[in-house]
């Protein structure tokens, strides 16, 4: 591990060092930029989510900072070649500070002609394109629905076009490796990163040794995929593919050690540190759904960490199995995404009368019905706010990136144990899937928190119910347990079955407060509805205020919430750059919305409120608060470009 | 009542809950929770150690009338928040309470699953044909022809047959009972908490209000002796008032012969519950007396353990694996976790 040896930034190629001069014994141009945006962009087939990981656990490490951005068809192999089939890995790399995988691309790689159709309208003017001149057979123009071919039409002029026979190249590389072509030809991916990682002056070390790891099984493999990637860097090198290479120096980023990780693993971290800190068994059912189930993947990897995972035979059993074991005195969670959710509303319903504590991941995705199942949208926001029969309200918090993941992962448990009471983790596609470095906390840095059990019968100095008394009301006593008595913040004990004394019976039939006994009382129903929502209320004292950023005086307020936090962030950068005042303001915490939301929203004239949906949050806001909001709406199955947002600041100013 | 009340034994009264019983008078719910009772005071399991989770319907109310822990659910769900339970909570026994509308209907799908995982849980299926709660609606287990108001002329949907489906779900404990066959049924919950895996046991319940009498074939005195065929491990299948009938197997065809004129006592089937192949069983679980269930001509109605093997539960083979990592990478830490993947350091 790089941490063993030294400093990250001895990020020297050790396979291949760059030599100070080109091949032809040119010096070469070393050019410094802040930051690239680069995109791969193949068949499902062509291993680009590979090349794109590998580039970025490479950059990664030699300290840039980054932020990714996976983007693939809903079928997991589209017809080989066709626009439907195109899969795409995007990376920004930077030696500053980014929240954002780029808007505008500095270098589109393609290994196709579907690939190109698809992806150049994301290409500056005057970007890198290198394309596999391979991929632009007239088959592979036909598939792509283009007349003539773009190589040889004109078309592509405004672009540094870089043509290389990958293929043909590939299969030479790896001649002597005995592969069949179609194995020989599965090394592509790594001949087009080899050169990438030559054009950006990029070590092998990384990837050749996650190659030796991945293969360990299948020496030849290791043998062929090393070549073709080394085949690739000597390529750039000795052809000199560009008369510049681009060097993006270490970030600044504070101290401390590091790692790569996309939402989806820092959910998965969060959990588990979350419970484990706790002294909790967690229990995680789920039932595969698009883009949740790595969750369900990674925890099931855990179990030398006691972790439990159940797959269930539908979200409604995942729920259920959830529910139970927090009944047992596990934490149980459960993890979907819209659809899922659908099928789970009445079991939530069950948690908050039983009031369990139950954490829900919503990895949102496009809806309705099955909708985008790959690409991300905000759209969850009022199902989980209000998509349930009667008057039941749940926790919802939404984490702003893929490291916030984990801290969110994390308070979900939390405020579930604390108030016995459902919480959903809104998370989505974009950063389920996106990753950015993670600065790995110290454990006994982490937050703590106390799960208390009770052992002994609560009933001592209770007499009666303090409303009017119901049918099957009684008293307490000291020998009583009254699973309905509160705390100060309203939460009710959670008595673990089989502790003795403490036998008591609940379900989801209206009860009594204090002894939870069946009650159909009409004065009980409504003081009980009344306390679970003021229960949920309480939870905004234990979190943080929304704090306001950016100018203090300014005219307009930028309101986001939950994965729109890192384009939001840039685009205010970009525009207080630009002279404008703004202010940003982005909520994390969703029901209950922190306490000052009111005295916040207040201070500004003009209130505008990004989200990849019809308009969510406005809606709260502008009902809760009666506040002058105006949405800034994207519903297009992808994040938002930072342009398009200081285009609507821009705007919401004129 | 005091704190320590795990009395080493349990009395009827004491996992009686204070909760009025609120069931209709006459209803076979009412013998099936005292012979519950009656069934606990043996089995050794202090009452903090079990619980009861139900579903909803008259049935499922079952729960709130036992002083054990106790989780009412949702409709037809009781199996997943069973499940849940024994994950968090190996060390009790749990029972799940279910109504054929609950179980067989909006809950078939995850009555399936329980069992075919073979989850530690024992699930009583309250079969009274009718959706009760509801007043009154045919269910999936109703005969054809039952008559209520949304099926008018008599329901004509094929019924399911409770056990068939369980031993096609591999169920690893499969028993039927009759509500008020008092002595049958404490045996039959006592053998079901004893097993380890997922029991599914069919109790004959009669709702006295929207389907009183269906079952009276297996209950009034004078018939129930033809009618039903009092399962035993290792016996040859006999009934009968006077004990001169029998199933014999003729080919694959099971068919009802008089012994000492069609045939002698040694040519009956011989009930075998530890059988590894269901078939029997099966076989067993088709017998109705309804003619219109079956096309030859009426079968007595097999009460009794159809089959008992032992399987490795859910829980055992989850714990197993968890064991065996632990075993080979050692218990994990949460430091190990955050690393796991390549870091860096910047200094
Ligand atoms: C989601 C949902 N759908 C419908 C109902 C209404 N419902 C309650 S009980 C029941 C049927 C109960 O029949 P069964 O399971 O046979 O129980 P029984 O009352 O006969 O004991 C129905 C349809 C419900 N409670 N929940
Ligand atoms: S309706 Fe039928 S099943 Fe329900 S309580 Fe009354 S008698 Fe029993
Ligand atoms: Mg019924």
């Amino acid at each position: 591990m790089i941490s063993e040896n030294g400093s990250p930034g001895s990020a020297a190629p050790t396979a291949a060092p760059p030599p100070a001069t080109g091949a032809n014994g040119r010096p070469r141009r070393v050019e410094e930029v802040e930051s690239i945006t680069i995109r791969f962009a193949g068949d499902s087939g062509d291993g680009m989510q590979l090349a794109g990981t590998q580039f970025t656990n490479t950059s990664a490490l030699a300290g840039n900072d980054i932020a990714t951005f996976p983007d693939f068809p809903a079928e997991i192999r589209a017809p080989a070649g066709t626009l439907a089939g195109v899969s795409g890995f995007q990376v920004h790399f930077a030696a500053t500070d980014i929240h954002t995988p780029g808007d505008a691309l500095d270098t589109l790689v393609v290994m196709n002609a579907a690939a190109l159709k698809t992806n150049l309208r994301d290409l500056q003017p005057g970007g890198i394109l290198v394309v596999n001149s391979e991929g632009f057979e007239v088959s592979d123009l036909a598939k792509a629905k283009y007349k003539t071919n773009p190589l040889d039409d004109g078309s592509l002029k405004g672009y540094k076009v870089i043509r290389v026979a990958v293929t043909k190249m590939t299969r030479a590389s790896v001649a002597e490796c005995k592969l069949s072509t179609r194995e020989a030809d599965r090394c592509k991916n790594f001949f087009a990163l080899g050169l990438v990682y030559w054009m950006y002056e990029r070590s092998l070390e990384p990837t050749l040794r996650w190659i030796r790891e991945k293969f360990a099984k299948n020496p030849q493999y290791v043998e062929a995929n090393t070549r073709a990637l080394k085949a690739g860097y000597n390529y750039g090198e000795t052809v000199e593919v560009m008369p510049v290479q681009y060097k993006v120096a270490k970030a600044k980023i504070p101290p401390g050690t590091y790692r790569k990780i996309t939402g989806n693993e820092a959910i998965v971290l969060g959990l588990v540190a979350a419970t484990q800190l706790a002294n909790k068994q967690l229990v995680y059912a789920s039932y595969p759904i698009t883009p949740a189930s790595s969750v369900l993947e990674g925890l099931a990897e855990l179990r030398r960490f006691g972790v439990k995972t159940f797959q269930a035979e539908d979200e409604i059993a995942a729920v259920g199995v959830a529910i139970g074991a927090s009944y047992g005195g596990a934490v149980g969670i459960t993890g979907t995404s819209g659809p899922g959710v659908c099928l789970k509303s009445e079991a939530i319903g069950l948690a908050v009368m039983t009031e369990l504590p139950l954490v829900i991941v919503d990895v949102q995705r496009g809806g309705p019905s099955t909708g985008l199942p790959t690409k991300t949208e905000q759209a969850d926001l009022l199902q989980a706010m209000f998509g349930r029969n009667g008057e039941c309200p749940a926790a919802i918090i939404a984490p702003q990136s893929p490291t916030d993941c984990f801290d969110m992962a994390f308070e979900a448990v939390r405020i579930a144990t604390r108030f016995m009471c459902p919480v959903f983790l809104l998370s989505d596609g974009y950063i389920a899937n996106g990753s950015e470095p993670w600065k790995i906390p110290a454990v006994d840095k982490l937050p703590r928190f106390e799960v208390k059990h009770p052992t002994e019968p609560n009933g001592a100095g209770w007499a009666g119910p303090g409303h009017e008394s119901g049918a099957d009301g009684e008293s307490g006593g000291a020998g009583k347990f009254l699973p309905y008595r509160r705390d100060e913040l309203l939460a009710r004990p959670w008595a673990i079955p089989g502790t003795p004394g403490l036998e008591h019976r609940i379900g989801g039939i209206e009860k009594q407060d204090v002894t939870g006994n069946v009650n159909y009382e009409p004065g009980n129903h409504e003081h009980m509805v009344k306390t679970r929502a003021q229960k949920i209320e309480n939870i905004a004292q234990t979190i943080p205020d929304l704090a306001i950023t950016g100018d203090a005086d300014a005219d307009l307020l930028v309101v986001g919430w939950g994965g729109t936090f890192g384009s939001i962030t840039t685009a205010i950068d970009r525009a207080r750059r630009k002279g404008r005042k703004v202010a940003q303001a982005h909520f994390r915490y969703l029901n209950p919305m922190p306490k000052n939301t009111a005295e916040v929203l207040k201070k500004f004239k003009k209130i505008l409120v990004p989200e990849l949906n019809n308009g969510q949050l406005l809606w709260l806001l502008r009902a809760k608060y009666l506040a002058p909001a105006e949405g800034l709406n994207k519903i297009q199955g992808r994040p938002f470009l930072v342009s398009e947002i200081e285009a609507g600041i821009e705007k919401a100013l004129s | 009542m005091s704190a320590s009340t795990s009395l080493p034994t349990l009395t009827t009264k004491d996992l009686s809950s204070d909760q009025e019983v609120r069931w209709c008078p006459g209803c076979g719910d009412y013998s099936i929770l005292a012979q519950m009772k009656k069934a606990l005071t043996t089995v050794g399991v202090p009452r903090e150690k079990i619980a009861f989770v139900s579903g909803i319907g008259c049935s499922s109310r079952f729960p709130y009338y036992m002083n054990t822990y106790g989780f009412h659910t949702i409709h037809g769900r009781a199996p997943t928040f069973a499940t849940g339970l024994r994950l968090a909570n190996p060390g009790l026994q749990v029972w799940v309470v279910t109504g054929d509308g609950d179980g067989l209907s909006i809950g078939g799908n995850h009555l399936l699953h329980a069992l075919r995982r073979n989850v530690d849980i024992k699930i009583l299926l309250f079969n009274n044909e009718i959706y009760g709660l509801t007043k009154g609606q045919y269910s999936p287990a109703s005969r054809l022809g039952t008559p209520t108001k949304t099926s008018p002329g008599g329901s004509f949907e094929t019924p399911v047959r409770p056990l068939s489906v369980a031993l096609a779900a591999e169920a690893t404990f499969v028993a039927r009972t009759v509500d008020v066959d008092v002595q049958h049924l404490v045996g039959i919950l006592q053998r079901a908490a004893a097993h380890k895996g997922s029991a599914f046991v069919e109790i004959y319940q009669n709702c006295k209000i929207f389907n009183d009498g269906v079952f009276e074939y297996a209950t009034e005195k004078s018939v129930k002796a033809d009618n039903v065929l009092y399962l035993e491990h290792g016996k040859p299948m006999v009934f009968g008032k006077d004990r001169n009938k029998g199933i014999r197997l003729n080919g694959l065809k099971p068919e009802v012969v008089e012994i000492g004129k069609d045939c002698q006592l040694d040519d009956l089937l011989t009930h075998d519950e530890t059988s590894e192949e269901p078939t029997l069983a099966y076989l067993l679980s088709r017998f109705a007396h309804d003619e219109s269930a079956t096309a030859v001509k009426p079968f007595p109605e097999p009460v009794g353990v159809f089959r008992t093997v032992r399987k490795p539960t859910y829980e055992e083979q989850l714990d197993g694996r968890i064991a065996e990592a632990v075993a080979k990478k050692g218990k994990g830490k949460i430091e190990d976790l955050f690393k796991a993947e390549d870091v860096w350091t910047v200094e």
